[in-house]
């Protein structure tokens, strides 16, 4: 079975609160993966992710996750582990970013 | 307890110091992330999935409850509230921002503590029993010797580059509180032939990727030869064990690879040496490391025993708190209380800074100011007077701290797991409550009887499935959560790793394939006193296997 390739979206922490971080089109930063761009031509994602390893100051440990446009045609994961990114830890419901929702 | 010198404060408070000034260089940007990592590292600082996370060390498990306090207050000022105790005898707060944490580790450094991972491939932090100094069962207090130990290895100029990481257990006592048989160097106090208190030293133990039982080594080493017999230990593996392959660096490969009985020639040889060379440590010196570790004056007016049976028979709950949260002092008037940091739907080793304030301040009123942190992710108040028994637990009971099931089902240990760490491959602690909810009723559980459930969210096992009676390992199988079951095995004297029970299970049928596995064992125990571990080495894993996995035992 050939492995189905996935779009891109770069993400990171955030430098000071260690807060899941996502690249949006115009090469802000934002807390929410529905902002993020995605990037279907792999040049383009490897150029965004060095651009984003060239602002340690703001943030650590970028890289490019697996992203596809979900029903709200909007960017969502593809991966269980980016999807708990996404929200926070499962026993606090009340802790990350699951908290603001 | 063991008080900080000049020389550790000075240390400790060098080291906040020098971090301070590398979290300052990180935020403007003249440090890089690659840069900084080690160093926030070597201070106990983890970036994990949501935010950072401080790891603070606590020697032996033991605090004084003005540390607890502290603890406390560190979680409600630069955390959410709350801490989690952890299988390493630490805490680790899951939420401080990177400029609080060298205000943070100033804050501990006013109670004598730090988050100085002895990190890199040394001898780590020495770990003990939980019960030592307390336990009924005891040859000796181990702490000594572990202390002893710290303060020989730390900054030890032939093995600060060793193959890999280190990891030395002690345990005073016959009963293993310390899986001393999962560690790269076990110790146990043990007595000869004369009645002489001396050890029995284990190597190559270990978990994670490859699971092995430490085997004897010595059976009996004089208590004063201690240090040239480590150091022989060390010296072999130092320039025997692998360095080609990281997976293969621990001792326990080198062991495996040579062979125990081959390996002890070796040993033996180095240690001829080095006894005859060996400087004893000053006296003076293992004095006053004694002293520190001292037990407290007991109160010796003798307990009313029959007085407080009546009190406690006469409530069931402190009845039941009783049978499975306490036990035996070497001091006939004392008792140990175990803690439970594993309420139903709670997080298993989370404390909330009011619950950790409660509790130093049952150590300070009850308990000679001592605390304990276990391996399994519990408090321990290691001396008690019994009469205080039913006030203690009146105390706990408010605080939400009173669950009585110490060593049974949902005592389990869970390590974080996706829910938090960077390199899990699966969540376990959700797994964890969900088992909790599904055997809720206390009285199921002390029905079934003692059973430890240890879950890992990767092969990394920092929750010790591979000794669980039933483990859990968490993985990702192509992209989604699966779940492996490992039946029988065993932390204590008696340790065994469990053995693989077949194919995986998905997060939906987790719980119901290990509440198969418990029915299985009720249906076939011959008697309440017949635990899990007994029915599971008397008939084998094929039994359970059949209760696992239903279909292909109709088809088989
Ligand atoms: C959350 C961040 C954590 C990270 C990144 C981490 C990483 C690791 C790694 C890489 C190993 C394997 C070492 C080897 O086999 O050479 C390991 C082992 C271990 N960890 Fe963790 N761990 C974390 C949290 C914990 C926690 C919370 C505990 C306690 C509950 C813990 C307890 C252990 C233990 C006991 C082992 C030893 C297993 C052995 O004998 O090899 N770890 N850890
Ligand atoms: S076992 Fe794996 S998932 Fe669990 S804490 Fe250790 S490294 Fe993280």
């Amino acid at each position: 079975m050939a492995r189905v390739v996935y779009p891109k979206v770069v993400t990171a922490n955030h430098l000071l609160e260690g807060d899941v971080i996502y690249m949006t089109a115009s090469g802000e930063w934002s807390r929410k993966h529905e902002d993020a761009q995605l990037y279907e031509d792999k040049n383009e994602a490897e150029a965004a992710l060095k651009i984003a390893k060239g602002q340690a100051h703001m943030l650590a440990g970028p890289y490019l996750a697996d992203a596809q446009i979900g029903e709200n045609g909007k960017p969502e994961p593809v991966h269980f582990r980016e999807a708990f990114r996404t929200r926070g830890p499962s026993n606090y419901p009340n802790h990350g970013k699951q908290a603001e929702v | 307890m063991y008080n900080y010198n000049q020389f550790d404060h000075d240390f400790v408070r060098n080291r906040v110091k020098e971090f301070r000034g590398q979290v300052e260089r990180r935020l403007d940007g003249s440090l890089t992330e690659d840069e900084f990592k080690p160093l926030r590292l070597m201070n106990g600082l983890y970036l994990q999935l949501h935010a950072y996370m401080l790891r603070v060390a606590i020697p032996y498990g033991t605090l004084n409850s003005r540390q607890m306090n502290q603890l406390a207050m560190i979680s409600e000022k630069w955390d959410k509230g709350y801490g989690h105790f952890t299988t390493r005898q630490n805490i680790q707060y899951n939420w401080p921002k990177l400029k609080d944490t060298p205000d943070i580790l100033d804050a501990l450094a006013d109670v004598e503590m730090h988050a100085i991972q002895t990190s890199g491939n040394c001898v780590r932090n020495v770990t003990a029993d939980h019960f030592a100094g307390a336990a009924a069962d005891e040859i000796e207090d181990p702490r000594p010797t572990a202390e002893l130990l710290r303060q020989w290895s730390m900054d030890h100029p032939e093995f600060q580059f060793l193959p890999r990481k280190f990891k030395i257990a002690m345990t005073g006592s016959p009963n293993d509180r310390a899986v001393t048989k999962a560690h790269d160097i076990g110790i146990r106090m043990v007595r000869n032939d004369k009645n002489e208190p001396g050890y029995e030293i284990l190597i190559g133990g270990g978990l994670g990727r490859t699971p092995m039982i430490g085997k004897v080594v010595r059976e009996f080493l004089p208590k004063e030869n201690l240090l040239p017999y480590v150091e022989a230990i060390l010296q072999v593996y130092n320039l025997n064990g692998r360095r080609d392959n990281k997976y293969k660096a621990r001792i326990k490969i080198l062991v495996h690879e040579t062979g125990i009985d081959t390996l002890r020639g070796w040993i033996e040889e180095v240690f001829k040496t080095q006894k005859a060379h060996h400087q004893a440590p000053p006296a003076e010196m293992i004095e006053a490391i004694e002293a520190q570790f001292q037990p407290p004056e007991f109160d010796t007016a003798k307990v009313d025993e029959d007085k407080l049976s009546k009190i406690i028979s006469a409530d069931p709950l402190l009845r039941s708190f009783v049978e499975t949260n306490v036990s035996e002092h070497f001091d006939s008037n004392h008792s140990i209380v175990t803690i439970s940091l594993k309420p139903i739907g709670g997080t298993p080793g989370d404390a909330t800074a009011e619950q950790m304030r409660i509790m130093a301040g049952l150590a300070e009123a009850y308990g000679y100011d001592e605390l304990r942190v276990s391996h399994e992710q519990n408090i321990i108040l290691p001396h008690v007077r019994r009469d205080d028994l039913p006030e203690i637990y009146k105390v706990l009971k408010e605080a939400g701290l009173a669950t009585a099931n110490v060593g049974l089902l949902s005592d389990m240990i869970a390590c974080p797991g996706m829910d938090y760490c960077a390199l899990a491959t699966a969540r376990s602690i959700p797994v964890a409550q969900e088992l909790l909810n599904a055997f809720e009723d206390l009285k199921v559980q002390q029905d079934i009887g003692p059973l430890k459930i240890k879950i890992s969210g990767c092969i990394n096992a920092c929750g010790h499935h591979h000794v669980g009676h039933i483990g859990i390992l968490g993985l990702d199988k192509a992209g989604v959560e699966s779940y492996q079951i490992t039946l029988g095995g065993d932390g204590t004297e008696t340790a065994t790793i469990g053995e693989r029970a077949g194919p995986g299970f998905s997060y939906e049928e987790i719980v119901p394939a290990v509440s198969r596995i418990i029915d299985r064992y009720m249906d076939i125990r011959e008697s309440g006193d017949d635990t899990f571990l007994d029915v599971y080495r008397r008939v084998g894993a094929d039994v359970f296997k059949d209760a696992l996995y239903p279909e292909e035992a109709a088809s088989a």
